[in-house]
């Protein structure tokens, strides 16, 4: 009985909950001892919130005694990364550097999801400030991927995709800079989605790169997400840069038929990865013909400059950010030190871990006098290139398909050592973000030489166009595709 | 590219980095071989291209500005809360300014 709680999707939630044929109390329950029997392997947590989730779920539970309309996610048990800010818990980044930090406010996102009924379970594991494609760089330890210990279970929201592929959370909150909650989506085998730029209020999301960064959702289906999403986006007083446009209802639009649709698929997205993820994806194009979409070949010709792109333009913008922890307002202070600069100096290098260390100072470097217009400027330029060969893509097409990893989850601790290998990979998922568009992954088969190992398809659409991408996604996982062999 | 070790430490002194040895040691040849990689945005001839600094859509007209209203914030205790040395209205940072 407690498993099949922890399989339900929010719709399955809803009708539980409506029918009492459960309460509230007990889903939450049934997810803590998810949680205890299974995360001790995988950790996909870095800290509970028992107190909180249960204090919900007796709310929800009241509602439903009262006969009251439930809201749309209520009692649904959820997991935020913990770069999302949680009112009067721990908000680390899964860094040393703000292992003692308690947020004093909550994120909207987070609001808005509890004021929709969610239950926030707790805070998972991440690379630190995000930074990374496998969780391995947590402060805290790594996640391990839950379909195979020994893997990654991507990055860096690992833990938030690991939490609802283990049943440990329904769905969860990550954020997304460069493919980190497409990724451990992919990695994982659950769906995962970042809306377009400025789509979801970045409010109490610990800034990385902030002409990047977004909020998202996991889930284990295509409708889950839809209403995460709907539930967190629209426009925020308190975030500048959210969009002050309307938020369709996602969910009430799954359904609509996307025969006629035309996707596109560049070709510059099937070079250079493992074949094997290669035949999956064709597969799950071939569904999309047969579900009467119009397939077209288009081409992406600045894809392969991105990674440089990215990686410019993200290192830059997270050395500025990151300028914030100085041991003086908040975070951990290095007991010795001689002097104001020796204290800012100690207190850095003793909270920060090698990855963010490593950013910072090639974020500095292309932001330095003498090399800024070489790289940064230059970056900026390129990213406007890429862009717009979108912009141009998408006059011919409504969706673009593609993988989202070129390669399948890795072994622990295998690209430790060589950064650059780790940056590559991220290689189909930087694109969108550059351009600001919004982009999905969904669970496309398995490996055939490992059946453990997932292969994740992502769909891409124009900015503001959730509505037609989670259409294609919901169209296809319909139909199998996501179980195809 | 021929990152050196002199570079490295210039670097982590702007950006308030203490390195140890065995940290510049082991962040020259990373950093050299990413900062190679990143040179491949040469090959691409952006003279007439307009940088992007930020991603851009249609929208209501100034979004961005709300009016210039007070607003309740956080109280002095509660900003104050996570200053790992707190003193009662402020936080406490070593000597900044020397005596002669």
């Amino acid at each position: 009985m407690l498993v099949e709680l922890t399989q339900l999707t929010i719709t399955g939630i809803r009708d539980s909950l409506t029918r009492k044929q459960t309460s509230a109390e007990e889903l939450v329950q049934a997810h803590l001892a998810q949680i205890e029997m299974r995360d001790a392997e995988v950790h996909a947590y870095l800290w509970h919130s028992p107190e909180r989730a249960l204090a919900q779920a007796r709310r929800i539970d009241q509602m439903i005694a009262a006969g009251e309309e439930l809201p749309p996610l209520a009692g649904v048990p959820t997991a935020v990364k913990d770069v999302i800010l949680t009112k009067g818990s721990p908000t680390t980044c899964a860094s040393r550097i703000l292992e003692n930090y308690t947020a004093p406010y909550d994120a909207t996102a987070v609001k808005r999801l509890e004021a929709a009924g969610a239950c926030i379970l707790g805070k998972t594991n991440c690379d630190e400030f995000a930074m990374g494609s496998s969780t391995e760089n947590s402060g805290f330890g790594p996640t391990h991927n839950p379909l195979d210990l020994t893997r990654v279970p991507g990055g860096s929201s690992g833990g938030s995709g690991a939490a609802v592929a283990a049943n440990m959370a329904t769905v969860a909150l990550g954020s997304d800079t460069g493919g980190s909650i497409r990724q451990p989506a992919s990695f994982c085998n659950v769906v995962g989605m970042m809306g377009t730029y400025g789509r979801v209020s970045r409010y109490g999301l610990v800034a990385f790169a902030s002409s990047l960064d977004h909020i998202g959702p996991f889930g284990r289906s295509v409708r889950d997400v839809a209403l995460v999403l709907q539930t967190i986006a629209g426009r925020d007083p308190m975030d500048s840069t959210s969009a002050d446009v309307p938020v369709a209802d996602y969910a009430a639009a799954l359904d609509r038929d996307v025969s006629g649709l035309t996707v596109g698929v560049p070709k510059e997205y099937f070079t250079g990865l493992n074949p094997e993820i290669g035949d999956n994806i064709q597969k799950g194009i071939d569904l999309f013909a047969k579900l009467g979409c119009k397939i077209e070949s288009i081409t992406l010709p600045h894809t392969d400059y991105a990674i440089g792109c990215y990686y410019i333009i993200c290192t830059a913008e997270a050395s500025s950010n990151l300028a914030r922890y100085d041991g003086v307002r908040y975070g951990f202070r290095s007991p010795e030190y001689d002097g104001l600069r020796d204290m800012y100096r100690q207190t850095r290098d003793h909270g920060f871990g090698a990855e963010v260390k490593r950013r910072i100072m090639l974020g500095t470097y292309v932001l330095s006098s003498g090399y800024y217009d070489a790289y940064y400027l230059k970056a900026q330029k390129v990213r406007t290139l890429v862009a717009r060969d979108f912009v141009e893509a998408f006059d011919e097409v409504d969706v673009i398909v593609v993988p989202t990893s070129p390669i399948p989850p890795f072994k622990l601790g295998e690209k430790l050592d060589d950064p650059l290998q780790m940056y590559l990979a991220d290689i189909y998922t930087v694109t969108a973000s550059l351009a600001g568009i919004p982009g999905i992954s969904v669970p496309c088969g398995k490996m055939k030489s490992d059946p453990r190992l997932p292969v994740g398809m992502q769909i891409f659409a124009k900015h503001f166009d959730e509505t037609v991408l989670l259409q294609a996604a919901h169209a296809f996982e319909k139909s199998g595709g996501f179980d195809m062999g | 590219m021929a990152l050196t070790e002199k570079d490295v430490r210039y670097v982590a002194d702007l950006a308030h980095l203490k390195l140890t040895e065995d940290e510049v040691a082991r962040f020259l040849p990373q950093l050299d071989s990413i900062l190679t990689y990143m040179q491949k945005l040469n090959q691409l001839d952006t003279k007439n291209v307009e940088p992007m600094a930020q991603v851009t859509y249609p929208a209501a007209e100034n979004p961005a500005l709300r009016l210039d209203a007070p607003q309740p914030a956080f109280s002095q205790k509660e900003a104050l809360s996570n200053a790992p040395e707190p003193a009662a209205e402020y936080f406490k940072v070593p000597l900044v300014i020397e005596k002669e």
